[in-house]
């Protein structure tokens, strides 16, 4: 069958946007033709903004590249003006003579900036701020410093104000109105804004009207109504946009303010569709993109023959693409008598919230400095949700629904699925994690390209990242695409899924199915890798010591000498006399040289020599003292005070938890060091509220406290909850060690975990949720098993004694002759 | 285990016997004491042996404690990475260790202590 022919004039983000859709819907319906003015392809038009102010370069806001109208079978004529559409003949004709028949055509012409007709606005130095060439000519006027005038202090000349001024030129706003950016912000949200851009040097003059732009046959400068002179290079005209309407009326077809298209976008004669800035239905036009892209999506589904729906206004956010200043703005926010409003200032932080209230709906919200909430806001105003219950707390934005919940995860958890994300390509959250699920996207580009969210201003990519970390959990790294090291693009997330996924069950079977780049890995990745594989397989797979760092490999901390520390168990911070005088007699028989207390409660010997190691640990194994795991990936110490044993204040047994605790917990590998502490009352001696994980023993039972840091970092502990008795304890302790062994990055603190899964994600499964606690508790208890040998009592009996001899000895008190390898 | 090497120019009295392969393991290294400095003998995973002064330019930090990973060690002090072959550091840092070489017969391993080591 005969592809029927479709025709479009013009080459802007709607057509392109419509195409995407068509291609998807009905990839061999049509022959594509287009006709384009400019003479290139299609770009990201909200996105020169930061081009302007330097931010980005053009290549990085290309939408459709050379390749994809090859690819996807698109005639493209550039630099062709289409000049005359014959609706008899059906056919459009191109200034330079190009003509093509048409079965349905699409009228995408657009706007024009419109130029204030004052006398001198024909002078050289007189832009637009509309496409890529009147960026390069700012540029090029920027690059000889100078000052510049922008008239208009809406939305664009902002942009333009602030892109001009980042490139080092004088810059002032001339804007009609009282202040700025009326259309889109009350007066409140408009002098924040004035003020700021005051602040970073850019003159701003509202209630100013343009007289004359003066010069001979260049700009020099203008003059206002009230006299006043101001010099410029280059002035820039940013008052509105006009639709390109000229070509649709020579053809006879209806126009008003823009093309009237019905709410199926067809014009006047059904063969002829219309998408755009051009377009005007219901009698709206419009200039913000989100509109436009909806208006492609219901084209394409006509051009498709698809079901379609009709074209409904709805408001549109606007944020203003100045780097530093959030605002934020939607709906209807004048005053009225049947509304109320409520309004938060905070002048030290120069916030300003306002939210405009009708018959207990939301119709409307200006948000100047934190923005965090515009989009909860839209979501009400779209859904006409009934405020009344919320009404009090409303202006404190969707954490405070929750209970003073501040897990900015929680926030976005909590909407709904139809909630709007994305307000340039209308992107709701269903759409995004449906995708994220259905596709197995893992990385912030790959939603970009499947679902458009996030992929035009960009301003809700924080939005779609913690969609991404809630939908992926654990997989998603903020940071992506990190890689674990130079061995392999994957990061550590995505490498602990695919080990489980996959059933990988050695390093050698890890590096070859997950594609290593490298033949042995190196010293980032193997530690990871072994300690991944142990933590996933207990007692299946095999410890690869040539994986392991020398601490651990051979179970002592290496000193910058070459020598090495020992430090023994002392449980919960406890001793006696045998285990005071085993430590004496072994120091003077290895004349160890230096004796020192640690801060986790135990004794560390330093300056061991590598060869007498199995031989101190001989003698401190004789006492009963094993291994303190001082350096290793693992639990270290849990430090106690001494509770109601002795202490007047003590409220529980702090110090016989302690010694439970880890006695349980010891022996155990984890992501990076682990170290607790059990305080027996709030004063806490122990420290607790600093550890990974700490209990403070109140009079009705036991504090659990986690995700501390004191070392690089200093963070106080975040209080889970408090429980009854002491089995509790070490059930929820146990569970949260595990839910970090399995979740946790190789060298990655508790603290720095839970930030990244998220607190609430702990809480609900080691905490509400008995099952899983219960799950991962017995996972733990399991790995236990084969993790509580002291690995100092098998080196004594012999294990990795090559460890701890010379292969050979060939020194001069021996002869060559006599040197036997060990082993 | 004391076969002649033809195939050396050097005397046979400059090379010593310091073991057998399997005294070390794979991605591995063991020490040899001399009354010069101590030697780090190193077994790679595809068995190929290398020997160089354990001493790391940096810090002087022992190099048979490192982890082995392709043709490199990682020293245990400040994570330099040193040429298992060169003895040069790679990536960013600069410096040397002097190597040694190294002849295997059968799964024996002699190295050749007069060789000067190499800059």
């Amino acid at each position: 069958m005969a592809r029927e022919r479709l025709v479009i004039v013009g080459n802007g983000m709607a057509p392109g946007r419509m195409l995407e859709h068509l291609f998807e819907l009905a990839p061999e319906r049509y022959d594509v033709t287009i006709f384009n003015a400019e003479p290139r392809v299609n770009y990201d038009r909200i996105m020169l903004s930061p081009v302007l102010s330097g931010e980005k370069a053009f290549k990085d806001i290309v939408i459709h590249d050379d390749a994809w109208y090859e690819d996807n079978g698109v005639t493209l004529h550039r630099g062709a003006k289409v000049e005359k559409i014959d609706r008899d003949a059906k056919t459009v004709t191109s200034a330079n003579g190009i003509t093509a028949e048409y079965d349905r055509l699409v009228i995408a012409t657009g706007s024009a900036p419109f130029i204030i007709p004052v006398p001198g606005h024909q002078l050289d130095g007189v832009l637009a701020y509309r496409d890529l060439d009147d960026v390069e000519k700012m540029h090029g006027y920027a690059a000889t410093g100078g000052s510049a005038v922008v008239i208009g202090g809406g939305l664009l000349g902002l942009e333009a104000a602030a892109g001009l001024h980042m490139k080092g030129m004088k810059v002032t706003v001339i804007h009609l109105m009282p202040t700025l950016m009326e259309r889109q912000l009350d007066t409140a949200a408009g002098y924040l804004l004035q003020k700021e851009l005051q602040g970073r040097g850019i003159d701003i003059r509202c209630g100013a009207n343009t007289k004359q732009i003066l010069g001979d046959d260049k700009v020099t400068g203008i003059e206002l109504e009230d006299g006043t002179v101001i010099d410029a290079d280059v002035v820039v005209m940013a008052v509105g946009i006009r639709p390109n309407t000229g070509l649709a009326r020579e053809a006879g077809l209806e126009v008003n303010r823009g093309i009237v298209c019905d709410a199926q976008l067809r014009t006047s004669d059904p063969a002829i569709s219309s998408v755009g800035e051009c377009v005007e239905v219901d009698g709206r036009v419009y200039g913000l993109v989100a509109p436009l892209y909806t208006m492609a999506k219901i084209l394409a589904a006509d051009l498709a023959g698809a079901p379609i729906d009709n074209y409904v206004h709805s408001e549109t956010p606007t944020k203003l693409k100045v780097t530093g200043v959030n605002l934020y703005s939607v709906g209807d926010f004048a005053e009225g008598e049947d509304r109320e409003e409520v309004v938060m200032r905070d002048a030290a932080r120069g916030t300003y919230k306002r939210v405009i209230i009708k018959d207990d709906r939301v119709i409307g919200a200006v948000l100047y400095g934190d923005v965090a909430d515009g989009g909860w806001y839209n979501e009400l105003l779209r859904k006409g949700e009934d405020v009344r219950d919320i009404r009090e707390t409303l202006i404190f934005g969707q954490a405070f629904q929750n209970a003073g919940n501040s897990d900015p995860l929680a926030a976005v958890a909590n909407l709904a699925d139809d909630a709007e994300i994305c307000g340039c390509n209308g992107i709701c959250k269903g759409a995004i994690t449906g995708a994220i699920k259905d596709k197995g996207l893992s990385t912030l580009d790959e939603v970009r390209a499947h679902t458009k969210a996030s992929a035009s201003c960009g301003s809700c990519t924080g939005l779609v990242e913690s969609l991404m970390a809630l939908t992926l959990g654990d997989d998603f790294d903020a940071s992506a695409p990190k890689s674990m090291c130079g061995c392999t693009h994957l990061g550590h997330g995505e490498v602990r899924r695919l080990i489980k996924a996959n059933g990988l069950k050695s390093i050698p079977a890890v590096m070859q199915e997950l594609e290593w780049t490298t033949s042995g890995g190196c010293a980032k990745c193997r530690p990871a890798l072994n300690y991944y594989l142990l933590s996933d397989w207990p007692g299946e797979y095999v410890d690869d010591n040539q994986s392991r760092f020398i601490n651990e490999r051979v179970h002592a901390n290496i000193q910058k000498d070459g020598t090495y520390s020992v430090i023994p168990r002392m449980w919960g911070g406890m001793t006696n006399s045998d285990e005071l005088r085993a430590i004496a007699d072994v120091v003077d028989k290895f004349q160890i040289p230096t004796v020192h207390v640690t801060g986790g409660q135990r004794i560390d010997l330093l300056g061991v020599k590598k060869e007498d190691l199995p031989g101190v640990w001989a003698d401190l194994n004789k006492a009963g003292m094993v291994s303190g795991h001082a350096y290793g990936k693992s639990l270290r110490t849990v430090k106690t005070c001494v509770g109601t044993n002795w202490c007047r204040m003590g409220t529980q047994d702090s110090t016989g938890l302690g010694v439970a605790l880890e006695k349980f917990l010891w022996g155990s590998w984890t992501p990076h060091k682990v170290k607790l502490a059990v305080s027996g009352c709030p004063r806490n001696c122990a420290e607790a509220t600093c550890k990974d994980i700490g209990v403070v023993c109140v009079d009705s039972g036991y504090e659990l406290h986690y995700a501390g840091a004191a070392g690089l970092h200093i963070q106080g502990t975040k209080k889970l909850t408090t429980l009854e008795t002491e089995e509790e304890v070490m059930e929820v302790t146990a569970a949260m060690m595990q839910m970090y062994r399995e979740q946790g990055y190789y060298l990655e603190r508790i603290y720095k975990w839970a930030d990244r899964v998220g607190h609430d994600t702990i809480r609900e499964q080691i905490l509400d949720n008995k099952e899983t606690r219960r799950a991962y508790y017995e996972r733990f208890v399991f790995s236990q098993r084969f993790a509580q040998t002291d690995p100092w009592s098998e080196r004594v009996s012999g294990k990795d004694k090559h460890e701890f001899k010379p292969m050979a000895d060939l020194s001069s008190p021996h002869a060559p002759s006599q040197m036997e390898p060990a082993e | 285990m004391n076969a002649a090497t033809p195939f050396t120019r050097l005397a046979d009295a400059e090379w010593v016997r310091v073991g057998t392969i399997d005294d070390i393991p794979r991605q591995g290294a063991r020490c040899v004491k001399t009354d010069g400095p101590t030697i780090a003998v190193f077994r790679t995973e595809d068995d190929r042996i290398f020997a160089m002064q354990d001493n790391c330019p940096h810090r002087q930090g022992p190099l048979s404690q490192g982890i082995v990973h392709g043709n490199c060690v990682t020293c245990p002090l400040h994570n330099w990475v040193l040429s298992l072959e060169t003895g040069l550091a790679q990536g960013a840092d600069e410096g040397s260790v002097p190597t040694y070489a190294v002849r295997l017969e059968g799964r024996t391993i002699h190295l050749n202590l007069q060789n000067s080591p190499a800059a």
